[in-house]
């Protein structure tokens, strides 16, 4: 087994079996994350602790301890997620210097599993973004083309799972920002059911819409995360208390007799040629496999973008309204705190701290739910939204799972659209509904842009069938003319 | 364009401070946001009641019962000033 | 009343539920923690921390909620109130808007001698926010308060003066006291006080502006404020101003309100329903649980000592004020079957000791079983009721039961008639010349026969017998 190319479960086979350490695979990955980030800045920040981790976890199999289904797995985690004694900063200045003193309740689970946690990884601040470059901590880049972004908002994620700095990463899906980074770095990348995964210690960019999962390199290691991150948690009121399926161990590549419904709202062109042509290979592959494929109509997702804006833009302005300098994070430099006007101790802390595209973001969501606009603008959109899960529910009674593009193009330039927000957004034209319906998505690298850039195909499933999506993913993954296929960095 | 009169009162709301030229960007760019989202409301959502969490809900309520998982010198250990274990901020009114 | 004027008033009160651990995550309550020791991720507002609902905060509202005739809404919705305050953790109250878990209730109390009944608009959870203290040039936050439950129970504009104001506290205090959900303490803010006045002229139909009064512990205050603010007002009007909207704060030593804000911006508070908590659904089962648990409420409780114990209301009222105290009673006039009896020892000698000694009734040494065996013997003439009253102080400072008392010093009423006849033979066998004079006329020293009996049985001769007898002897 070389390691560079090893999943999450033969890794873990390995370290339980004594056949490799923990120690040499976290020593591994370490030393080819240090090398390449320079390059990619998918790291923010390095775990000190990594190797003495990794022999602790040695230690315990030495003593016949079953340490976990991911025993010594080198995994990367997004800024988003608290790690307890590990810096945890959103990708923000606000938030430079924080550590908390818990960890997420999906990372706990992880750690619980077996995991080493090899560092924090680069994201859009506070979420917001879906290349990147929003950062405070600089853009990271696409390992497939250094000039490309890697996607956002868990564009380290992305990175650094597709240049193998690490085993496996978690990212955080808002409006597609697991889906369109594992599709621009050639990835698989789950996001899933709203209520599947706990949201708790993760930073809250959306409540409504956020959910945690998966960034790693194959169809059933995501599997596997899932299982390890999914179920109810007393400490977030939104889990569900249905039972976590056996994602890995049921994984299935027959998709004969599945029926997979293609929404007709998207099927009007505008698509990079090599994004319509992976597409069409991909259908024909299923149909090829028995699959049938139906005609669904989910007319509302003709408004999800400014939906789904409208909506997280309102939530988050009152998710970060915590941070204002008191408790915790930076606050401003001010000569004399003894005499300074409390508005304006926020307005400076919170000025500075903040980046551009967060503050943006927080003036609309704001605007949104003052005095006079509530009913027009909140309101009105979370109507639209049950238009849209409405929609979707009668969309899974003629299919088991849903197939679309992910983006409309491949990976852009890095620059390319930071100057014009409003295209930037019109970006998770295909992402965005899946949040707001609260359904479970993902993205499978299955086809190439003639320029070498990855492009993935998304598969959406009914609410809490991660299953019958896995599956398809799984089939299309083993078909897919991009497997094993990496980037040279 | 949203007027600089509102900007001035959303950043006040919001606690952001921003500059003279920050301020004419936002106007710009939340005036097109907002005209783009201004698209919705000619859909017919009578009788539809918003969508707030896509969840089913299930009933989850904790037991009454005290725990005590963290010293004060864990939570004010982020603290930007503080004196002993308070958080010090500027003297409010 | 008021110059031709009338005074509008509403109330708006925040009752602290006295749960073990917060509404929203399992920090204790317990009041006199350490700097921030009562405190946790949630409770400091820090990224990535979520609320989770206590159910006995939810069983405390439903109950109080009941208590005062509301009904409970089985779908509630939780919502943020969006402001910034260094108290305020995370740059948002999670409190309730415009669907709360209690509504349309009403209550009825005396003021005086009259009736009066209010509406109960609306009860609602929320959280409470820390506490903010001025040391030197900076202020501290101690967020050991933040996130403990309230439940705020708001009335409409329907109270009329000062008195009426001050009596719906005082009863909202005795029912959550009954209830058991809060010590309805106002100096030390378990319970506060919110009274919105406004004043229009007698007659006229439409509101006048209302201003908001803070800053009021005790009940006495409440009066005093609203009386101020009313007086405040007529005079702005009759000067041809205007009253502003506005939040004002008592000022206890300057006996006068002042204006709190320096700026008259109407808050903007975007109220939204909270994502992180899914709506509040409560079952049937849950409200005829709640139901079944209620208490006799006091004022119900205070009749039926009335109709069914036969005692006067100025009685019954003293003795359902707490809650304690009307179980205290009832459990000793049971024991005792004696309900005047056992009213009286409690009004008289229990509620003395018990001030003077400033303990509350569950503190009592003495206990409503040994209470009620004490009027029990002098029911039935083991003691008399003098030589009860020199026992009762013994119960109460040995804890013991008042049969033991007697026993060991003695002091069983001596009832048998023979006995008592060989005391009188021996006083007047002792006194002869007494005994001529009263034969002769002396009629008044009959009193000094039954002292001196008395005297000569330690007190324990059952005076009623000695009557009997002295009678018999010297004049049959």
């Amino acid at each position: 087994m070389e390691l560079i190319n090893a999943s999450i479960i033969e890794i873990a086979e390995a370290v339980k079996t004594k056949k490799a350490s923990a120690k040499e695979v976290a020593t591994f990955f370490m030393k080819r994350a240090e090398n390449l980030n320079p390059k990619l800045n998918a790291y923010t920040s390095f775990n000190k602790q990594a190797i003495q981790d990794a022999e602790a976890i040695d230690a315990r199999i030495a003593k016949g301890e079953d340490v976990g289904v991911m025993a010594g797995v080198p995994f990367g985690i997004k800024e988003m997620f608290c790690t307890k004694g590990i810096t945890t900063n959103a990708g923000s200045k606000i938030l430079q210097n924080f550590v908390p003193p818990y960890d997420a309740t999906v990372v706990a689970r992880l750690k619980k599993a077996g995991i080493v946690i090899t560092g924090k990884l680069n994201q859009d601040e506070f979420a917001m973004g879906s290349s990147n470059e929003t950062s405070f901590f600089g853009a990271t880049k696409n390992p497939w083309n250094l000039e490309c972004v890697p996607g956002g908002s868990s564009g380290g994620s992305a990175a650094a799972q597709a240049a193998r700095m690490c085993a496996g990463t978690l990212g955080t899906d808002t409006g597609g920002s697991i889906r369109q980074p594992a599709s621009f770095c050639g990835i698989v990348g789950v996001k899933p059911t709203y209520g599947r995964v706990s949201r708790y210690g993760i930073i809250a960019y959306a409540s409504s819409l956020d959910q945690a999962g998966p960034m790693v390199s194959t169809v059933k290691d995501a599997a596997l995360t899932l299982e390890v991150i999914s179920g109810h948690d007393e400490r977030d009121s939104t889990t569900s208390q249905r039972k976590v399926p056996t994602y890995s161990k049921d994984l299935s590549t027959n998709v004969k007799g599945m029926k997979i419904g293609l929404i007709k709202e998207y099927m009007h062109g505008g698509l990079h040629a090599d994004v319509q042509k992976t597409v069409d290979q991909a259908i024909s592959t299923l149909k090829s496999m028995g699959a049938e494929f139906v005609e669904v109509s989910v007319p509302m997702t003709e408004f999800a973008v400014p939906v789904y804006y409208l909506v997280a833009a309102s939530e988050a302005s009152s998710n970060l309204a915590r941070y204002d300098g008191v408790k915790y994070g930076y606050r401003a430099e001010f000569a004399n705190l003894s005499a300074v006007d409390l508005e304006d101790f926020y307005g400076k802390t919170r000025g500075e701290g903040f980046g551009k595209e967060v503050k943006r973001r927080i003036m609309l969501g704001t605007y949104c739910l003052s005095s006079g606009y509530y009913d027009a603008y909140y309101n009105k959109a979370g109507q639209v939204r049950r238009l849209i899960m409405n929609q979707y529910r009668d969309a899974f009674k003629k299919c088991d799972v849903i197939l679309s593009p992910v983006t409309t193009s491949p990976a852009f330039k890095i620059g390319e659209r930071v100057s014009d927000p409003l295209t930037m957004y019109l970006n998770d034209i295909f992402t965005t509904s899946t949040n707001l319906a609260g359904l479970p998505g993902m993205s499978v690298p299955f086809g190439m842009s003639a320029d070498g850039l990855p492009i993935g195909v998304q598969l959406t499933g009914a609410h809490f069938d991660e299953q019958k999506m896995l599956n398809v993913g799984c089939a299309l993954e083993g078909a897919s003319s991009v497997k094993g296929k990496t980037p040279n960095v | 364009m949203i007027d600089k009169k509102t900007i001035e009162h959303i950043a006040k709301l919001a606690r952001l401070e921003i500059t003279e030229a920050e301020a004419n960007e936002y106007s710009q760019q939340l005036g097109k946001a907002l005209s783009h989202f201004e698209q919705i409301s000619k859909i017919n959502t009578e009788g539809i009641e918003p969508l707030v969490t896509p969840t089913e809900i299930e009933e989850f309520w904790r037991e009454d019962i005290a725990k005590q998982e963290f010293s004060p010198e864990d939570m004010t250990a982020n603290a930007p000033s503080k004196a002993g274990n308070l958080f010090k901020v500027p003297p409010v009114v | 009343m008021y110059r031709g004027y009338e005074a509008v008033i509403g109330i708006e009160i925040h009752v602290q539920l006295n749960t073990e651990s917060k509404i929203f995550c399992s920090d204790s309550t317990q009041f006199n923690a350490g700097d921030n020791e009562n405190t946790s991720p949630v409770s400091v507002g820090m990224p990535g921390t979520l609320p989770v609902m206590n159910k006995r905060a939810v069983e405390f509202a439903i109950k109080t909620g009941l208590a005062l005739g509301c009904h409970i809404r089985k779908k509630s919705v939780f919502a943020r109130k969006n402001y910034f305050y260094p108290d305020l953790p995370k740059g948002y109250q999670i409190s309730q808007y415009d669907q709360p878990i209690c509504e349309h209730g009403s209550i009825t109390f005396k003021v005086g001698e009259q009736s009066k009944t209010i509406k109960i608009t609306r009860a609602h959870l929320e959280e409470d926010a820390g506490k903010s203290n001025h040391l030197g040039d900076f202020t501290m936050i101690n967020y050991n308060r933040a996130g403990i439950p309230l439940l705020e129970v708001v009335t409409g504009p329907d109270l009329r003066t000062p008195q009426e104001a001050a009596e719906y506290g005082r009863t909202i205090r005795q029912i959550v006291r009954y209830l058991g959900v809060c010590d309805g303490n106002l100096e030390e803010g378990s319970m506060r006080c919110d009274c919105n006045v406004s004043i229009r002229k007698v007659g006229d139909e439409r509101l006048g502006t209302r201003t908001e009064l803070k800053n009021i512990n005790s009940f006495r205050f409440v009066e005093k404020a609203i009386e101020y603010e009313i007086e405040r007002q007529i005079d702005l009007v009759e000067r041809g101003e205007k009253v502003i909207q506005e939040t004002r704060l008592w000022d206890p030593d300057k006996n006068k309100t002042f204006t709190m804000r320096s700026k008259e911006e109407a808050q903007d508070y975007r109220y939204f329903p909270d994502p992180d908590l899914l709506p509040l659904v409560v079952s049937d089962e849950l409200i005829n649980r709640m139901k079944s648990e209620l208490p006799e409420l006091p004022i119900a409780r205070k009749n039926r000592f009335v109709s069914a114990h036969a005692l006067p209301e100025s009685d019954a009222e003293v003795l359902t004020t707490e809650k304690d105290l009307a179980d205290f009673y009832e459990e000793t006039a049971i024991v005792s079957k004696n309900f005047k009896g056992a009213a009286n020892w409690i009004m008289t000698e229990l509620l003395r000791e018990l001030n003077s000694n400033n303990l509350e009734i569950r503190a009592s040494p003495i206990k409503p079983m040994q209470l009620g065996q004490l009027i029990t013997m002098i029911d039935k003439g083991t003691i008399s009721g003098k030589i009860a009253k020199s026992v009762f102080p013994e119960m109460w400072k040995t804890g013991k039961d008042p049969e033991v008392i007697v026993k060991e010093k003695g002091l069983v009423q001596v009832s048998d008639p023979a006995a008592v006849e060989k005391i009188v033979d021996e006083i007047l066998a002792a006194n002869v010349s007494q005994v001529v004079d009263y034969k002769s006329g002396k009629k008044n020293l009959f009193g000094f026969f039954v002292g001196a009996a008395m005297k000569a049985s330690k007190g324990q001769a059952n005076p009623d017998l000695v009557n009997q007898i002295l009678q018999k002897k010297l004049n049959g």
